[in-house]
């Protein structure tokens, strides 16, 4: 029931080889050994290589992978329906899974609480901040990344890197989330150009890559030379960005590879930071905590190394972002109007912030509308 | 062939009715062994072992109490969805919007329980007014498809399409905004009916109730179909509707009753998606059992009595994929392989119908 926000220097206590290993993602054989054998059981909702969300996940999942006396079993492309509980629970009764990690939103509720509930024996974490140990069952639990962090530091590379200073955005749903990216690429643009946009083109589903394809033209033919996104597989965009001459900052995992030319960097999820502290603490038989958020300053985030797109300002400018965001520099320095004028951020907020959670707006300087 | 009386064949293939019954068995059952046969060898290619995989399926599938009700429970949203297209097949419709029915009758089931939740309704009355709901909003969205296809001459696949489409795109409309439960900030959703108001399992298991449903609902269109004047009117104009309509046969209401039924069921598995899984509507809804349910149709040839069976079926593969995807490392798509195999295979299958010997009516011999 421990909130725990860990810390770069625990977490180098806590093994000898955890972050050596978070660094390579594809592991080192690791002197740990699980006390007793222990089976973990992970969910996804789309393919392991998906260029994106899921990618990211399954990429850390190696390093799980790697620990003595610890099987991971996977299962993707399943729905949020009753199928995830189903799989989730034939991971329990067929595989003898201990610990079951559920990495798409809508697996919590309902199905990762009943499941909680009827398995008071099994861990299962979930891959957002919905736990609340008021509401929900103690073996029960979340861990998160603020990757809108990283979406900062894109924009202030995006900035320097573009002629026109406009930047696109290829969004999915206006959800807090996904706005707190768009914002959050706009201040780091402001914050080194002031007179920088962002336009953003809502596609309304996670994945719908016909529709990503269009609005990417659509940004482009509406001369902006910088495209970047938040939907579920960020390729269509990126490739299609990529084939009309303009630069990209990626999302939730590595893009480079899909645009030798134009790849400025991108927003990244550094999910092994968790899973190797779990790793680490099912080793010596400790109990997991039951959330774990965090961001740049405890290393649970990352941008992409620069790519062919990235100006030296840029990479300059970008770097030392960074190292602000690793000092706990605000993102959010109010007070903030949104883009119809009114102040919708009253003060400066910590990055952690629960107000910032619940972001609805769009802030001045964002060409675009959430309805 | 020789004569029946002296053929040494099993005394009940003697009997043509008989001999009709054993074909239209056999011959899907035929698809199917030919299907894992073949599927065998592509697993080999891969260096998998045909063995364990069916093995593994039989586990997954049907191995344990858990597997069975896990089969079951999968295969509950596809007999209603199977139905869906199987009924207006027999008229001769190929249907192909259930998947729109299914979501925006769950849709609505979601959206009249809010207020009814609201206002404290009792549970049941709650259920069977939202579970009305359901069916009357999938059945009068699949009634425009038969209207347009009877009163314009519309084609029906395509229209009950794009008809899907709209039904996801204003489910998402309201869902998204005018009735989202403003607590669902990451993932809109409608106001949760809360667990007092939903659909418990069927005592003694963890199935929900949508399994019965379905079961029942198979039991009474088949007997609908093939045992009432309502059915046989239906299957005379799905072999030559300009005959049925010289016939005098009201063609036009036929369509429109079975684009009702069709509609209805689906609608009927959006009720339970809602009331027995999610509590809520959102995007989850939209999860192509609508889609499954066509293959689930043909491969029972469209008999309500068979897709239960069928719809058990690929529950149980669906069921064991995670299985094989954990114990053998194949990928996700291997289930769906089998699936389109098992498709084809079927299709192909079909022009055996009235070509094996043993199957045919003695008189039927050729001098």
């Amino acid at each position: 029931m421990t909130v725990t926000r860990l810390s770069r220097r625990s977490l180098l206590k806590s093994g000898a080889a955890g972050l050596a290993t978070a660094a390579l993602p594809f592991g080192l054989s690791r002197p740990a050994m699980a006390q007793e054998a222990l089976t973990l059981g992970v969910v996804y909702v789309g393919p392991r290589d998906d260029f994106g969300w899921n990618q990211a996940h399954a990429v850390a999942m190696e390093i799980l992978k790697s620990v003595p006396n610890v099987t991971v079993i996977e299962e993707e492309n399943v729905p949020e329906t009753d199928a995830c509980a189903k799989s989730m629970e034939s991971m329990i009764n067929l595989d003898g899974a201990k610990l079951v990690l559920g990495t798409s939103f809508g697996y919590f509720d309902p199905f990762m609480i009943d499941l909680a509930t009827k398995y008071p024996d099994i861990q299962f974490r979930h891959a957002a901040p919905l736990w609340n140990k008021d509401k929900h069952p103690a073996n029960l639990g979340g861990y998160f990344c603020y990757l809108n962090q990283a979406h900062y530091v894109d924009g202030v590379a995006a900035a320097l890197s573009s002629a026109s200073g406009k930047i696109g955005f290829v969004a999915a749903k206006p959800i807090p989330t996904v706005l707190s990216n768009i914002n959050s690429v706009l201040l780091g643009a402001r914050s080194v150009r002031p007179d920088a946009t962002v336009q953003v083109i809502f596609t309304g589903e996670w994945s719908m890559p016909v529709r990503e394809a269009e609005a990417t033209n659509a940004l482009v033919d509406a001369g902006c030379d910088v495209i970047t996104c938040h939907v579920d597989g960020p390729k269509v965009v990126i490739e299609t960005a990529e084939g009309r001459g303009v630069k990209t900052c990626g999302h939730n995992a590595s893009q480079a590879p899909l645009a030798p030319k134009g790849f400025i960097t991108g927003a990244e999820y550094k999910w092994e930071t968790i899973y190797t502290m779990y790793a680490d603490m099912l080793a010596k038989g400790e109990a997991l905590p039951n959330v774990v958020v965090g961001g740049y300053h405890n290393d649970m985030v990352r941008n992409t190394p620069y790519g062919a797109g990235a100006t030296p300002e840029a990479i300059a400018a970008a770097d030392a972002a960074i190292e602000g965001l690793k000092a706990g520099k605000p993102i959010y320095v109010g007070p903030l109007k949104d883009n119809a004028g009114n102040v919708v951020i009253d003060k400066t907020y910590d990055n952690y912030d629960p107000f910032l959670d619940g972001m609805g707006y769009l802030l001045e300087g964002v060409i675009g509308s959430i309805t | 062939m020789e004569q029946a009386q002296s053929a040494p064949m099993p005394r009940l293939l003697a009997n043509p009715r008989w001999k009709a019954v054993a074909e239209t068995v056999a011959i899907p059952v035929i698809a199917l062994v030919t299907a894992a046969i073949v599927f065998s060898g592509f697993l080999l290619f891969l260096g998998k072992n045909p063995l364990q995989f069916f093995a593994l399926v039989w586990q997954g599938g049907f191995g344990s109490a858990f597997s069975l009700q896990n089969t079951l429970q999968r295969a509950a949203p596809l007999i209603l969805t199977g139905l869906a297209f199987a009924i207006p097949a027999i008229i001769g419709l190929t249907m192909i919007g259930a998947e729109g029915a299914l979501v925006l009758g769950g849709f609505a089931a979601a959206a009249l329980a809010v207020p009814l939740v609201a206002a404290g309704s009792p549970p049941m009355l709650m259920l069977v007014l939202t579970a009305g709901m359901a069916m009357c909003t999938g059945a009068a969205l699949i009634m425009i498809v038969g209207w347009l296809r009877h009163g314009r001459q519309v084609n029906e696949t395509i229209a009950s399409l794009l008809l899907t489409y709209i039904a996801i795109a204003t489910m998402n409309f309201f869902v998204e905004g005018l009735l989202r439960d403003p607590a669902s900030a990451n993932k809109p959703s409608t106001v949760p009916i809360g667990k007092d108001y939903m659909i418990g399992p069927i005592p003694g298991t963890e199935v929900h109730w949508g399994f019965a449903a379905g079961l029942v609902l198979a039991v009474l269109l088949w007997l609908l179909m093939s045992r009432t004047t309502f059915g046989f009117a239906a299957r005379v104009t799905g072999g030559n509707p300009r005959a049925a309509q010289a016939q005098g046969l009201p063609v036009g209401m036929l369509i429109l009753a079975c684009s009702a039924i069709s509609g209805a069921c689906a609608g009927l598995a959006g009720f339970y998606e809602v009331t027995a899984i999610h509590g809520q509507a959102n995007a989850s809804l939209v999860a192509g059992f609508g889609f499954t349910g066509i293959l689930v149709s043909f491969l029972a040839r469209h008999n309500p009595l068979a897709i239960v069976i069928v719809a058990i079926l690929f529950g149980a593969i669906e069921a064991s994929g995670g299985l094989i995807q954990r114990r053998m490392d194949l990928p996700d798509a291997t289930a769906a392989v089998l699936q389109g195999l098992i498709f084809v295979i079927l299709l192909a299958s079909e022009t055996l119908q009235g070509r094996i010997a043993l199957f045919q009516p003695a008189s039927d011999k050729r001098a």
